[in-house]
């Protein structure tokens, strides 16, 4: 301890930024090689700040990681920042007073004028008080195909969703899986979801994730939904695997022709030296609506008693916000950065059609925003049981789902 | 002195009392206490944290004009009675009994305790009866039997999965063999992947059954194997006649370890399959797990836990009943 804070010293000695130097753990769930190599780089600013980054990764992807960060804040052994999705997922923590109220800083800085869209601040915020730092932009709404595997199959790569059912029978007499799609829930509800919004619109999604309105998930417009997916599941039929970059993984060998996932299966591609539109394609909205949802990531930081902690705190939430590391962490990760301000002219090419469809505005809200864990909760069990189980018919799944609506809170 | 009155009874040995306070204190506390607590709070509606039952507020109102608590001036209540919001009733019990994913845990459960029961019993059995009978290098075998039971259910779980898995396991090798058809990947065929949980599970178990049915093989008094073999009751007569009914107790003990094991099984679940694919290897402990931290519902896990805590209940009650009670008429 006593060398470890000599060597802190010395480093704020030389370095001669803040006066006092502090550890402080951050936990995330970002463990795949593309999302490493991103975190690395907000370690390496708020080090280079003076600070140490205690690096508390927890593998195994947001449901098991949840879990964990939630129960330590609870317990009362807090970490000093941990990432979270925004939305309602730290709902009640933040109305026990269990996290760090950041509005001080936010005014100081001027979030509000350069965070955009504006909805990501709003999801930080609860009863006007600001209580998180968003740090990137996910959106759901991509499908990633594979050259290679169109290729083999002598077939032109889709350019929608109709284009690539259609192609599924040329990928399949090669071998090839057509879809490639992971065991866990999260990610046969999350496709069901990019899936409705591309078929059945935006507006009638959100009427259902947002109003909860039963009568539409019981309406054609789902009804066609529901038969879709039900069609998609005989799809990925071959492709046992559990994690979704396993299934990138597959997409990227063209093993499998397509996935859908959000835009962070993008580091994937680039820690495997893909180029996008030469090795891979990518389809916002499936190629259909042209669209991101504007869910994303953002970083808690749970109230500690200790000053020193709590001006760690603070300091790396206005790092995470800067224009620097937001491009070098976003760049790395695949994901849109927060600012409108900020330059990106040397990202790929799919981000750079994010980028402008951000631009232009057509974005949506993500799910969790609107859906309580509790209800997400319930709508991934009922997917991935249904996405297995070929017996469920796509009517009965929609019965399901509308009950699970009508309920939620 | 050995006139004097008796100390009472509460203050003989006194000092080992002191000494067990702790423990008690334990008990009671952590799992008494904790299991009511958990009882009650399944009857709310409590999400992330929990939400009392009622708040004192309710008890103690005075009805105020409408007027004076519109303006906000006065921080009051009407009287709403003892029930307030929080308190839901049966609704939590209601929602997990209609949800699909707890009714296919319940039946995967019921699966997995039949065949895991009668299988670790039966094998057990007949594999602590052939070490009985005098063989070389017992010893070794004993450790070699009961090893997979000081492995963890994680480990034994990840060392199925690969087996069982049909790139890298037996599928494989099987097919390198020649047999180019060969299929074999219970894991990722929903109607087959609890026989693979069960694979394991029996493997692991079954080493600590034929343990517990050796030590009580060697209860049995040789005068009897002597007696029989007199009489001239071929062995396997004698076993099922005489041997398995005088070994009751330990038949009911073992029975009672198995199934608690049973009721509580989750870690080989979690890592073998993850209760996949889909939905089809849940079972209830996932579910608890699930529902109080990964969907924040604190009131329908406790619901769910509470259903397994009755399953415990009724098994270990019984069992109480007929191995403690009746040892007065002895």
């Amino acid at each position: 301890m006593k060398c470890r804070f000599l060597i802190a010293a010395a480093l704020a000695a030389s370095v001669a930024v803040p006066a006092t130097a502090t550890e402080l753990e951050v936990t995330h769930w970002w463990t795949s090689g593309g999302e490493a190599a991103a975190v690395a780089e907000f370690a390496k600013a708020f080090n280079a700040g003076g600070d140490t980054w205690i690096d508390g990764a927890i593998a195994g992807s947001g449901g098991v990681a949840r879990p964990i960060i939630v129960s330590r804040i609870i317990g009362g052994e807090p970490m000093g920042a941990t990432q979270l999705n925004h939305g309602r997922q730290a709902e009640e923590l933040i109305e026990a007073g269990l996290m760090t109220d950041l509005t001080d800083l936010a005014v100081k800085e001027g979030w509000a004028d350069f965070v955009n869209p504006t909805s990501l601040l709003d999801a930080c915020t609860v009863d006007g008080r600001i209580y998180c730092a968003p740090v990137n932009i996910h959106s759901w709404q991509w499908i990633w195909l594979s050259h290679a595997a169109y290729e083999k199959a002598g077939v032109p790569v889709p350019t929608n969703w109709d284009e690539f059912t259609a192609s599924a029978p040329a990928l399949r007499a090669v071998g090839v899986v057509p879809l490639a799609m992971g065991q866990q829930s999260w990610q046969t509800s999350g496709a069901f979801g990019v899936l409705t919004v591309a078929l059945a619109g935006p507006e009638v999604w959100l009427k259902v994730v947002k109003d909860k309105d039963v009568d539409t998930v019981m309406g054609p417009a789902y009804t066609a939904v529901f038969e879709a997916f039900g069609a998609a599941r005989q799809l990925s039929d071959g492709a046992d695997i559990q994690d979704w970059n396993q299934a990138t993984n597959m997409v990227i060998t063209g093993q499998a022709g397509g996935q859908i996932m959000g835009d962070w299966a993008q580091g994937e591609f680039q820690v495997a030296n893909q180029v996008a539109g030469e090795d891979y394609t990518c389809l916002p909205g499936l190629g259909v609506n042209k669209i991101i949802s504007t869910g994303g990531d953002a970083f808690y930081f749970p109230l500690v008693d200790d000053a020193d902690i709590k001006a760690a705190q603070l300091r790396m939430a206005s790092q995470l916000m800067s224009k620097e590391v937001q491009v070098a962490f976003n760049l790395k990760k695949g994901s849109l950065p927060i600012r409108g301000d900020v330059d990106l002219s040397s990202a790929n090419d799919c981000m750079k059609q994010g980028l402008e469809i951000l631009a232009s505005g057509n974005i949506l809200p993500d799910g969790n925003q609107h859906l309580s864990p509790d209800t997400n909760t319930q709508l991934e069990d009922l997917m991935v049981e249904f996405w297995n189980d070929k017996s469920i018919t796509p009517a009965e799944v929609q019965k399901g789902y509308a009950s699970i609506i009508a309920d939620a809170d | 002195m050995e006139k004097a009155s008796r100390p009472s009874q509460l203050f003989r040995n006194l000092s080992a009392k002191f000494a067990a306070i702790p423990m008690v204190l334990t008990a009671l506390v952590i799992f008494v206490g904790c299991t009511v607590w958990s009882f009650v709070y399944s009857f709310t509606r409590s999400k992330l944290l929990p939400k009392p039952l009622f708040t004192t507020e309710d008890l103690f109102s005075i009805p105020m004009p409408t007027w004076l608590i519109k303006d906000g001036s006065f921080d009051v209540y009407y009287i709403t009675g003892f029930v307030t919001k929080s308190f839901v009733g049966m609704a939590q019990y209601d929602r997990l009994w209609s949800n699909s994913r707890w009714l296919t845990s319940i039946e995967n459960l019921a699966l997995y305790a039949g065949f895991a029961l009668v299988f670790s019993l039966v094998v057990g059995f007949i594999l602590a009866a052939f070490m009985d009978q005098k063989i070389r290098f017992e010893n070794t075998f004993r450790t070699i039997y009961l090893y997979p039971y000081a492995m963890s259910a994680i480990i034994t779980g990840l060392v199925w999965q690969w087996i069982l898995n049909p790139t890298f396991g037996i599928e494989k090798i099987v097919r390198g063999w020649g047999f180019e058809n060969f299929e074999f990947a219970p894991l990722q065929n929903p109607d087959l992947v609890m026989f693979g949980i069960l694979i394991a599970g029996v493997w692991q178990g079954t080493g600590f059954i034929m343990a517990l049915m050796l030590a009580g093989l060697r209860g049995i008094d040789e005068d009897i194997w002597k007696a029989s073999r007199i009489d001239g009751i071929p062995m396997w007569k004698t076993y099922i006649k005489v041997v398995i009914p005088m070994m009751r107790p330990v038949f009911v003990t073992t029975l009672v370890l198995i199934t608690a094991g049973i009721l509580k099984v989750y870690d080989l679940v979690v890592a073998q399959t993850n209760g996949g694919p889909g939905l089809s290897s849940q079972v209830p402990a996932m579910y608890v797990y699930s529902y109080l931290f990964t969907a924040q519902n604190l009131g329908q896990g406790l619901a769910a836990s509470t259903m397994m805590l009755l399953g415990v209940l009724i098994i270990l009650i019984p069992w109480t009943i007929i191995e403690f009670g009746g040892k007065e008429k002895r």
